[in-house]
C-alpha cells in the first residue's frame, strides 16, 4: 500500500517526490533516510542544538521539529550536501577548511548552514557589512534571532568557527 | 574507503613490505630485524602492521582508533617523515577486529600521540632501513652513498638511479619485525613533523561526505529504539503493545528481562512505536538524594576501598601539629556528562548462525573507544564465542571518554539477535543525557600547614569518589543492555585508585600525602552472579581526565588559599616549590603572555574583575600546563564571564602545532563549560536533566547546558616545543588546569572562594552575601 502523504520538494535544486505514512514525521528523517543526505544530523530532536539545520526557501529551519505537513508544495530545501564540493567548495566550506574549524566536526552542518542563513538573511535585508565577531557569537547563541536558535559545539572549536564565518563573509557579501 | 581485503591477505601479498609491531610498549622491545620470505615474524604479540605496497602507498592496520581529535593526521606525519613520503600516500585501517589484531586497549587517556607516535616512528624507520638495504643491493653501492627523496632512493647525486619503493620491493614478499634500536631521522632534518598540516578528515566533514557512525546504513537495515525503565533500579512488570500494530512499519517488540525495545522498518515508526508502547515498571530502591551530596560520599558505610598515592613524603600529621598556621578546605565536583553533540548510535547484524567461511555471526559497528573489549562484551551478551563477533569502529561525534557508544551498540545487538535482521539504534537525546555513563562526583578535603616563615610544611589531600572505570572490558555486565538482562558488573574493588589522577602535587613539600576513598555506587548480594543489582548512585565511568579535573581543581584552589594565607603572590608562591626546569619554563611563559606582572584586567562597567592561575603536570610525570584566567563577576546577578584564558603548554616534541593548539583550545573551552555550567541533576529514580535547555516540548524538564558562543573566552596558547624529546599526549592535561584558574580569578575579583563546581550565579550570590555580611 502506497504511503498516503505525497510531497513534492526541491532539494538542493533537484525535484524530489516523497511519500510518508505519517505527515507529522519530521523533515530530518525524510532527508536522511529517504533521500540519503548526510548533512543534516540528529542531535536533540527538539531544536536545541542546530545539528539538523537546513534552509527552506532561504529560511533557517530546524528540520528535526519541522513536520512534513508544514512544508509547502515545491518548498526549496538547501542542505550542506548541496552546498559545494571538494573541487568547488562554497566560501563557507573553504573558510572552515582554512580555519580548521571543527574537531569532531559533527556540529559543522549546524555551523555552516546556520551561518549561510545568517549571512544571506543579512544580505537580503540590505545589510552587506561583514558581521563583527560579537554579532556572529550572538547569532550562534540565539540572542539575535526569532526563534532563538542556539548552535552547540562540544569540542571547543568556537573561536575557529567564528573566524571561519567572518572570513567567509568577507568573500560572500561583496 | 571500503577495503575488502583482509589483513592476512594484505600482508602476505607479493610485492609488499610489511613491518609487524605492537602498540603494547613492552612488546616492542627485543625483536631484531629479520627478513623472512613469508609467514609470521618472530613469535611476538603483534597488534599492528605497516605495509608498503607496489605503488609506494603505506597502509597502517591498527587496533587503535581516532576519536575525532585529528590525531590520525599527526600520526600520519610521523610515518611520512621517516619514509620520505607525503601524507596523502598513507592511510589507516583501524579498529576492526577482523582486520587488526591482538590489542586489548582503548583510545583514551590522552595517550595516543605519546604511546603510538614513537612506536609508529620505529616501525616506519624499520621499513625505511630495509628499503635502504634493498637499494644498496640493487644499486650496488653502500647505504652511505644513497639518498632518499619523495618515495624514491637514489645514488647520491645520481637522480637517474632513483628507484621507487615499489620497484625495490619488486615481487618479493617481505615481512619484518619492528626494530626498537633502528636509526630514526634526526629531528633537525624533519620537514613533515612539526608542520601544521591541515586535518585529512575535515574537508569531507564540511562537504557532508564523511559518514559518521550516525550516518551509517547497511542493506536491509531496520531501526530500533529502546524503551528505558522509569528508574535506575526499576524492574519490568508487563507491557501493552496494542497500539503498535496501527503504526505502519512497526515490526516487533523485544523484551528480555528489563530490556525493552521496538523494531520498525522506518526510523520515525520506531520512534512512534517506542512512544506508544505502554510498559509497567516497578520502581526499585531509591538513589541517594542529590541534595545529600557530597556528605554521603564521605559516609564510611559507602566506602569499599582505601588507597594511598605513591607520591608522598614525610609525616603529614606530625608536620601539621607542628605548623604555625593550618588551613583546611572542602571541595566538590558533581556528576557531569560527556554530552556528545551527536547521541550515540550502534548498528548490528546478528545472524542465526555463523558465516561458514568467516565464522562471524555478529557484526557490530560502533564509535567505541575499544573494539576488542566491546567484542568480548557483545559476545557474552549474545551468548556466542568472541571469535564469532566482529566489531568495526566507525567514527562518531566526539565522545571525550566512555559515553553511550558501547551501550548503543549492545542495544542494537540484542535487537538484531531478536529479529534476525540488521538493526540500527540511534539514541535519542534523552537516552544520551539520561543514561550515558557519567563522570563521577568527587568530594575533597585539603589540609595544609605553614611554618613561621610562611613555608608549606604539610599538604594532605583526601578524595572520595565512585569509580572512574566502567568500560566494557569484555564483560556484558558493564553494558546497559547486559545489566538489563540480568548480568552484573565486576565486583567493586577490582580496580584501584580510579579517581587518583593528579591527586598528588609536584610541589616540593617536605610532608605530603594523598588518600583516595572509593565509594560504592552499586551493590549486589555477596557472591551473587545474577540480579538484583541495586544502584545507590548513577552509573559512572571515564570522563575526560578522569579524577584529574576535580583533583586539580581542589589542589590548585587550595594552593591559592595557602598563598593568600601566607600573603605571598600566588605565582611567586608556586614557583618557590617548583624546581623542574620545564615546569618553571611553562609557568614563566604563561606569566609573560598573561601579563601577570601588570595590574588586574580592567573591570567592565558594574563588574568586578580578577585573574587567577593554576599549574599542573599531567599524571605527575607527563605534559606541563600553566594557565591564567581572567573573569568579570557581576555582583548583582552573580554571573561569571570568563573573558580570557592563557595557557602555556609543554608536551615534548610537537608533531602538528595547529592540531595541538586546537586540542588545547578545546580543553580550555570544555573546561570553562564544566566549571561554570555543568551539573547532572537527578531524583530518586534517575537523571532528570535530559535536555540542553528549557523547552516547550518538555515543560518543566531540567536541563544540562554547555557553554554557548557568547560565553566562550578569548583563548591564547603558548606552545613550548621540545624537538629532541618524545611527544606526550595533549588530549586532557589542559582541562585540569581550567577550574582552579577560574575559581582563583573569582577570588581575586570578588574576595569569594568557590569550592563547589559549577560556579553558578546562585553560588556566587550566596558567597557574596556571606562575604559582606
Amino acid at each position: 500500500m502506497a504511503k498516503p502523504h505525497k510531497h513534492t520538494l526541491s532539494v538542493n535544486g533537484t525535484k524530489q517526490v516523497v511519500f510518508v505514512d505519517d505527515d507529522t514525521e519530521p523533515l530530518l528523517y525524510v532527508l536522511r533516510n529517504q533521500l540519503g543526505l548526510k548533512g543534516p544530523k540528529f542531535g536533540c530532536g527538539v531544536a536545541q542544538c542546530g545539528c539538523c539545520t537546513v534552509l527552506i526557501d532561504g529560511v533557517i529551519t530546524r528540520s528535526c521539529v519541522t513536520k512534513m505537513s508544514a512544508l509547502a508544495d515545491g518548498a526549496e530545501i538547501t542542505t550542506l550536501d548541496g552546498l559545494g564540493s571538494a573541487e568547488q567548495p562554497h566560501p563557507l566550506q573553504q573558510a572552515f577548511i582554512e580555519e580548521q574549524a571543527g574537531q569532531c566536526a559533527y556540529c559543522s552542518n549546524a555551523m555552516i548552514m546556520g551561518a549561510l542563513g545568517f549571512l544571506e538573511g543579512r544580505a537580503n535585508a540590505g545589510n552587506r557589512a561583514v558581521p563583527s565577531e560579537d554579532e556572529i557569537k550572538q547569532f550562534l547563541s540565539g540572542q539575535s534571532t526569532t526563534p532563538p536558535f542556539v548552535y552547540l559545539c562540544r569540542c571547543g572549536s568556537h573561536p575557529r568557527i567564528v573566524r571561519a564565518i567572518q572570513h567567509a563573509a568577507q568573500g560572500m557579501v561583496h | 574507503m571500503a577495503r575488502t581485503m583482509s589483513r592476512r591477505q594484505f600482508v602476505s601479498r607479493a610485492g609488499t613490505l610489511a613491518v609487524a609491531f605492537s602498540f603494547a610498549p613492552a612488546l616492542t622491545r627485543g625483536f631484531p630485524v629479520e627478513v623472512k620470505a613469508a609467514g609470521r615474524p618472530a613469535d611476538m604479540a603483534i597488534d599492528s602492521w605497516l605495509v608498503i605496497g607496489p605503488d609506494n602507498s603505506v597502509t597502517i592496520y591498527s587496533g587503535k582508533v581516532d576519536l575525532g581529535t585529528g590525531v590520525q593526521t599527526a600520526l600520519t606525519q610521523i610515518v611520512a617523515e621517516e619514509l620520505y613520503l607525503t601524507i596523502d600516500q598513507i592511510s589507516f585501517v583501524q579498529g576492526d577486529t577482523s582486520q587488526t589484531s591482538g590489542d586489548r586497549g582503548y583510545t583514551a587517556g590522552s595517550q595516543t600521540i605519546q604511546t603510538e607516535g614513537p612506536t609508529l616512528r620505529i616501525a616506519a624507520a624499520t621499513a625505511f632501513q630495509a628499503l635502504l638495504g634493498l637499494a644498496s643491493q640493487q644499486l650496488g653501492v653502500p647505504v652511505e652513498k644513497l639518498t632518499a627523496q619523495n618515495g624514491q632512493i637514489a645514488i647520491t647525486n645520481n637522480p637517474d638511479s632513483a628507484c621507487t619503493y615499489g620497484k625495490l620491493i619488486g615481487h618479493q614478499q617481505i615481512q619484518l619485525s619492528s626494530d626498537p634500536n633502528v636509526a630514526v631521522k634526526d629531528p633537525a632534518a624533519h620537514t613533515v613533523v612539526g608542520q601544521s598540516l591541515p586535518r585529512v578528515d575535515l574537508p569531507d566533514k564540511f562537504m557532508a561526505k564523511f559518514p559518521f557512525m550516525q550516518d551509517l546504513t547497511i542493506h536491509g537495515m531496520l531501526h530500533g529504539r529502546v524503551v528505558r525503565p522509569t528508574g535506575r533500579n526499576a524492574t519490568f512488570v508487563s507491557l501493552d503493545d496494542s497500539a503498535l500494530s496501527a503504526i505502519p512499519g512497526f515490526v516487533q517488540v523485544v523484551q528480555q528481562g528489563n530490556f525493552v525495545g521496538v523494531v520498525a522498518t522506518d526510523e520515525w515508526a520506531a520512534i512512534q512505536a517506542a512512544k506508544a508502547l505502554m510498559v509497567n515498571w516497578q520502581q526499585g530502591a531509591p538513589l541517594i538524594a542529590e541534595a545529600d551530596l557530597p556528605q554521603t560520599l564521605r559516609d564510611p558505610a559507602n566506602i569499599y576501598q582505601t588507597a594511598a598515592a605513591e607520591i608522598a613524603a614525610g609525616n603529614v600529621d606530625d608536620a601539621l601539629s607542628g605548623a604555625s598556621t593550618t588551613l583546611e578546605a572542602e571541595y566538590f565536583t558533581p556528576f557531569q556528562m560527556h554530552a556528545s553533540i551527536g547521541p550515540s548510535c550502534g548498528l548490528a547484524d546478528v545472524r542465526h548462525k555463523p558465516d561458514p567461511i568467516t565464522g562471524i555471526q555478529a557484526t557490530v559497528w560502533s564509535g567505541t573507544q575499544g573494539v576488542y573489549p566491546l567484542q568480548g562484551a557483545i559476545a557474552e551478551l549474545l551468548g556466542i564465542p568472541t571469535a564469532a563477533v566482529r566489531v568495526i569502529y566507525v567514527e562518531a561525534a566526539g565522545c571525550y571518554g566512555h559515553n553511550g557508544a558501547d551501550d548503543a551498540a549492545a542495544d542494537a545487538a540484542l535487537l538484531s539477535q531478536a529479529v534476525g535482521k540488521p538493526v540500527r539504534v540511534q539514541w535519542m537525546r534523552q537516552d544520551e543525557h539520561g543514561w550515558e555513563p557519567l563522570g563521577p562526583p568527587m568530594a575533597h578535603t585539603l589540609r595544609g600547614g605553614l611554618d613561621s616563615h610562611s613555608r608549606v610544611v604539610a599538604w594532605d589531600h583526601t578524595v572520595w569518589t565512585p569509580s572512574h572505570s566502567g568500560r566494557p572490558s569484555g564483560d556484558q555486565g558493564n553494558l546497559l543492555a547486559g545489566q538489563a538482562i540480568g548480568a552484573l558488573p565486576p565486583a567493586l574493588g577490582s580496580q584501584a585508585r580510579t579517581g587518583g589522577r593528579n591527586q598528588p602535587v609536584n610541589y616540593g613539600f617536605a610532608n605530603k600525602q594523598q588518600i583516595e576513598y572509593s565509594v560504592a555506587n552499586y551493590a549486589m548480594a555477596a557472591g551473587a552472579t545474577t540480579s538484583p543489582l541495586i544502584y545507590s548512585y548513577l552509573r559512572t565511568s571515564s570522563l575526560r581526565s578522569l579524577g584529574g579535573f576535580s583533583n586539580s581543581f581542589a589542589n590548585e584552589s587550595f594552593m591559592d588559599e595557602l598563598a593568600i594565607k601566607a600573603d605571598i603572590d600566588p605565582f611567586v608562591f608556586r614557583m618557590s616549590y617548583l624546581s623542574d626546569a620545564r615546569a618553571l619554563a611553562v609557568m614563566q611563559a604563561m606569566a609573560d603572555q598573561a601579563g601577570l606582572s601588570g595590574s588586574k584586567p580592567p573591570a567592565q562597567s558594574g563588574m568586578l574583575s580578577g585573574r587567577g592561575i593554576s599549574y599542573l603536570q599531567y599524571e605527575n610525570n607527563l605534559a606541563y600546563v600553566a594557565a591564567a584566567a581572567e573573569v568579570q563577576v557581576n555582583p548583582t546577578t552573580g554571573a561569571v564571564q570568563v573573558t580570557r584564558v592563557v595557557v602555556a603548554h609543554d608536551c615534548g616534541q610537537i608533531i602538528n602545532p595547529d592540531g595541538l593548539m586546537h586540542q588545547i583550545e578545546g580543553n580550555i573551552i570544555q573546561g570553562v563549560s564544566r566549571t561554570l555550567k555543568e551539573q547532572v541533576t537527578f531524583d530518586e529514580h534517575g537523571v532528570t536533566s535530559v535536555l540542553w535547555a528549557p523547552n516547550t516540548f518538555f515543560p518543566g524538564t531540567p536541563h544540562y547546558s554547555i557553554l554557548n558562543f557568547t560565553e566562550v573566552p578569548t583563548v591564547e596558547v603558548v606552545l613550548i616545543d621540545q624537538p629532541t624529546l618524545d611527544p606526550l599526549g595533549a588530549g586532557e592535561p589542559t582541562i585540569e588546569a581550567v577550574p582552579a584558574a577560574i575559581g582563583n580569578a573569582i577570588y581575586n575579583a570578588a574576595g569569594i572562594r568557590l569550592r563547589t563546581i559549577p560556579f553558578t550565579p546562585d553560588r556566587v550570590l550566596a558567597a557574596l552575601a556571606n562575604h559582606t555580611s
